[in-house]
């Protein structure tokens, strides 16, 4: 039996980047917030210090900061006429836990989606034709806001991280040195761009030679020492190579430690529980108003936490899964096409080309998560995709994350995986190899989808979340194409003497890293038959219950998500603040 | 018995900044715990929490809570877990425990029942309610120059604290600290009480910095020098104080030690938010920052720089000349282990991560406090409009104490840095003071 506690204002289920900036955004409004994270408390000098070693075995290979899947996990398989297996092991994705979630151990790549990114179903039916938009099983639809609409939004978390970088395109005028395919930015980044090392500057020159207009990564590790519109304080990034899968001991990488805490804890009408994991919105009997969340503490007491408002801003897959599990929303049916809650679940489709030189030494352990040259000449719709086969691109980076000895070693074309040519091959290309990504969209297909496993349950009883994905022909043809743009470029660096053209071929494997990039399943939209939310990310069916994160996406963008993760937040904070608290009740009226 | 009575206020200083060191640790606990705040945040409410102009007396209460930030009073009137002003703190000592009054509106054990002029002898005089002297852990010697009305004043606010009823643990003093009567001896020796004289040859900014300063704010109870009877060293005034483990630098104008090449908008910085282009405010100053200067006005900030700008220097020690070939190890320990925070050429991250060039507290003649922060880690002032806690980590377990004589060495004799080279027995002296495991 639940123990009832105390109301508040509003409770926010999971406590990452989404929950710390609407618990912000809200105790500023004066709201009385509760937020439950399920995983520790972490700050930096307790848990990221300096002092320690950044092993890449015991993070990287032993999950140190991930979520731990001997105690919950989910069921994945590639098309539905298979059945899903309870994964032991991740390696595809890598599920944060604890306070900052998967933002503490980010690369902070802060992007921001193109604008026919958000109108990726109108844009495309425009350009190509309907055969464009519903060739492999396609179900993409547009976002529901502008680009006006969410740009102050992207502004707003810009600012928060000290985003160094260099704009393309400032209130619609071009700038030199920026990506130019890039909305107009109301205003500069905050800071300037990381300096350059190698590999990245000789990928921007020959980037340069083949016509195409490289720009610095943006990015959430400070080039500077900087102090946010919250007064808390990020310290200049060291190179170290350390982002992704890391914590950072320097307070360089913008995280909800670096940017929101030391803010919001000092805040006396916010209340954090960690080692609190959300069961279940409750709901009043007619299932149109949320009255609260049940949540289980480590010592296994349940308690029901009644609030107002209810905000799940918990990762993607752990919102699905609690609408699912919650009972809110209709869940998609692949068979029928009918149902929304699960629908649209998307990926990002990575592809890789690896570069080799004989007589440069490219010091690949000077990294950070950012630190790239990158051409957008073939994301999104930048270019004409007139007789391709497919919609949709991504970016193409010289990104020097870092040098890590397990991961990061490349050997070129037929080498073998083990033994004493690989070792030969890899002590000689360690410090002469660096890697182009190419960082693909991913469009929303019938197949894909999440919902809840019949067979398999969690150490709570709960059915455990199926994920059902495959890559479709249409991303593996997008991402071919990329590739082979990237050896193209590969080719004309400076010096180089081998290139080695990694494509993504076949299904979609858990086992290989790609990228913690899962999207869809609480998608927004325009109406209650076709999204989960509103642009407001409100439910439409629970109007007192909003849902944050990338699940909102309806289909993925070549850009790491985040950057759009964080302006929703923001815009859906902006509706509760300025709209729902004066007048609560539907934001948009279907 | 005098210098014991000394090292119990250090002591408690350092109990004090206890609590704040380890505050963003006790916030996970607040947040597993569910509902208890911390000490920092509940106290810097209580601070500025507006007073209704409907309460009787509203001025004087305001200034009553206004008065009891200038003092400090929180830092060790309450204790962590526990409510704002209830007391109970542990100033540890050698010699036992004292433990801080409770000074809520409690009848019964606050000061609920105190009359104006019982709270004035108290703050005037050292002298208790019911009969005996306070241990001078109780900065008399400070607030002795407390107005009159000033005391009034936070009598009227603290009796509008929430009572606590919350009895004081019995100090646990070893005999003979447990006389109390032997403070009138200390008294009779080192203590006059006596009230704030103006200058009249200053200014009124300066006359008030020096009212705040060597009354209420008690600066020197850290600052100054004390001789061998733990009474300050008057000719001394505000030239450094070593305290438990840390020193307290020096305030004057000398420019390597002191304040003296701080302007004041520099030292009105510091002060209002913890850090400037100089320093971060750490140790037990941290507390200090968090709980009374940065909720000061900026008037009185800039009285205070205005007095602390007027302190003839410290006379200079010339210090030894360092061992080339340690100052040849400490640059490559700091090369590996400081550069990434503290820059190269020691440079810093202005208001960030200090600089070291030219730093007052690398440079005090004591090595104290530069031991105790590359042995123990230390963490910068949380404040209002500048609330990250920016932390160094402990160094430990992770350097040698010739590592760290080293280095420390290397810190205070670079980049026009100058001061007395550090020995490795003066490390594992400070190792063991601290409590702190071997490499």
């Amino acid at each position: 039996m639940a123990t009832n506690l105390p109301a508040v204002d509003a409770v926010l289920a999971g406590f990452g980047w989404t929950g710390a900036i609407l618990g912000q955004q809200l105790c500023d409004a004066g709201l009385n917030v509760v937020a439950l994270e399920r995983g520790a408390w972490r700050d930096t000098p307790t848990d990221f210090a300096t002092t320690f070693a950044q092993d890449e075995l015991r993070y990287m290979w032993r999950h140190h900061l991930f979520q731990n899947l001997a105690y919950d996990t989910l069921t994945i398989r590639n098309r539905t006429d298979q059945e899903a297996l309870p994964m032991r092991h991740l390696g595809s994705f890598l599920l944060g836990t604890g306070v900052g979630g998967a933002g503490v151990h980010w690369n902070a790549q802060i992007w921001r989606f193109l604008e026919s990114d958000l109108k990726a179903y109108t844009h495309n039916l425009q350009r190509y034709g309907k055969a464009a938009v519903s060739a492999y099983d396609m179900t993409i639809q547009d976002y529901p806001l502008s680009w006006d609409e969410i740009e102050p939004h992207y502004e707003a978390f810009d600012k928060l991280c000290g985003t160094s970088g260099r704009a393309g395109n400032l209130k619609g005028v071009i700038q030199d040195g920026g990506n130019p395919f890039e909305g107009p930015r109301s205003a500069e980044y905050p800071n300037p761009p990381m300096a350059m090392p190698y590999g990245p500057t000789l990928f921007a020159k020959a980037a340069r030679e083949k016509g195409y207009q490289p720009f610095p990564h943006p990015t959430g590790n400070v080039s500077r020492p900087y102090t946010n519109p919250l007064g808390a304080q990020l310290g200049q990034c060291t190179y170290c190579g350390f982002c992704e899968k890391f914590g950072c001991g320097n307070y360089s990488k913008a995280t909800a430690q670096t940017t929101i805490l030391p803010y919001l804890m000092m805040k006396t009408n916010f209340t954090l529980r960690t080692e609190s994991e959300v069961l279940k919105v409750e709901t009043t009997a007619d299932g149109k108003r949320a009255t609260g969340v049940t949540y289980v503490n480590s010592a296994g007491e349940e308690f029901f936490q009644p609030a107002q408002i209810v905000i799940l801003s918990a990762y993607v897959l752990q919102n699905v899964r609690l609408m699912l599990l919650s009972k809110i929303g209709k869940p998609y049916d692949p068979h029928s096409g009918e149902g929304v809650v699960g629908k649209n679940y998307a990926y990002q489709t990575m592809g890789s080309v690896n570069v080799f030189f004989e007589d440069k030494i490219m010091n690949p352990f000077i990294g950070a998560g950012a630190l790239a040259t990158v051409v957008d000449e073939f994301n999104g719709d930048n270019f004409d995709h007139t007789g391709l086969g497919f919609i949709g691109g991504g970016y193409i980076a010289q990104l020097h994350t870092g040098g890590r000895p397990i991961e990061m070693i490349y050997t070129p074309q037929g080498i073998p995986k083990w033994g004493t040519e690989w070792k030969r091959a890899a002590a000689r290309n360690y410090l002469r190899a660096v890697n182009i990504s190419c960082h693909g969209s991913v469009m929303a297909h019938r197949g894909n989808y999440l919902d809840l496993d019949p067979t398999y349950r969690d150490s709570f009883g709960r059915p455990m979340l199926r994920m059902t994905f495959d890559f479709s022909d249409n991303e593996l043809k997008m991402s071919r194409y990329l590739v082979d743009k990237a050896a193209d470029i590969a080719l004309a660096m400076e010096g180089v003497s081998a290139v080695k053209k990694n494509y993504r071929t076949g299904s979609w494997s858990v086992v290989p890293y790609q990228t913690t990039h899962n999207t869809g399943g609480t998608m927004m939209g325009d109406n209650p038959t076709q999204s989960v939310v509103n642009k407001y990310l409100q439910s439409w069916d629970v109007d007192n219950l909003f849902v944050m994160g990338s699940g909102a996406f309806p289909q993925n963008a070549g850009y790491n998500p985040t950057g759009t993760v964080a302006a929703l937040a923001y815009h859906s904070a902006d509706a509760i603040k300025n709209q729902y608290l004066k007048s609560p009740g539907p934001l948009v009226r279907a | 018995m005098a210098r014991k009575v000394e090292i119990a206020l250090g002591v408690g200083l350092i109990v004090a900044l206890g609590v704040v060191g380890v505050e963003f640790l006790l916030l996970g606990d607040r947040a597993v715990a569910y509902t208890p705040m911390s000490a920092t945040t509940l106290s810097v409410r209580a601070l500025t929490q507006p007073i209704p102009d409907s309460v009787p007396n509203a001025q004087q209460v305001k200034l009553g809570q206004y008065l009891v930030r200038v003092g400090d009073c929180a830092s060790c009137h309450t204790r962590e877990g526990g409510a704002f002003l209830a007391g109970g703190l542990a100033l540890s000592t050698p010699f036992g425990t004292i433990y801080s009054t409770n000074l809520t509106s409690d009848r019964h054990t606050g000061v609920g029942d105190w009359t104006p002029d019982e709270f004035y002898a108290a703050l005037h005089e050292g002298a208790q309610v019911h009969g005996g002297a306070l241990y001078p852990a109780m900065p008399y010697p400070y607030t002795t120059r407390v107005a009159r009305a000033d005391a009034d004043a936070i009598l009227a606010f603290l009796k509008t604290v929430a009572p606590v009823n919350e009895r004081r643990s019995t100090n646990e003093l070893t005999f003979p600290f447990s006389i109390r009567a032997l403070v009138h001896g200390w008294n009779l020796l080192f203590f006059r009480p006596g009230e704030f004289k103006p200058d009249p040859g200053k200014t009124a900014a300066w006359n008030r910095g020096a009212y705040l300063v060597t009354g209420l704010g008690h600066c020197g109870a850290c600052h100054t020098p004390k001789n061998s009877l733990a009474a300050d060293r008057p000719s001394e005034s505000l030239q450094g104080g070593t305290l438990d483990n840390w020193v307290a630098p020096d305030l004057t104008a000398n420019t390597r030690t002191g304040l003296g090449s701080w302007s004041s908008d520099d030292i009105v910085e510091y002060l209002r938010t913890g850090r400037n282009a100089r320093a971060n405010a750490g140790g037990s100053m941290a507390e200090v920052v968090s709980y009374s200067t940065s909720l000061l006005t900026d008037a009185d900030l800039h009285a205070i720089a205005t007095y602390l700008k007027e302190q003839p220097a410290r006379p200079d020690v010339k210090p030894n000349d360092p061992d080339a070939v340690a100052m040849q190890r400490g640059a490559a320990v700091f090369s590996d282990a400081c550069t990434a925070c503290h820059m190269e050429e020691g440079a810093g991250q202005v208001r960030i991560f200090p600089p070291l060039r030219a730093d007052a507290v690398s440079q005090q003649p004591d090595p104290t406090g530069v031991l105790h922060i590359i042995l123990a880690g230390d963490r910068t002032a949380s404040t209002t409009t500048r609330p990250t806690p920016l932390s160094m980590p402990s160094f430990a377990w992770k350097l040698t104490d010739e590592q760290i004589a080293d280095v420390a060495t290397y810190a205070r004799n670079s980049w026009g840095n100058r001061a007395q080279p550090v020995n490795a027995k003066q490390v594992s002296d400070m190792r063991s003071n601290l409590a702190l495991t071997d490499h």
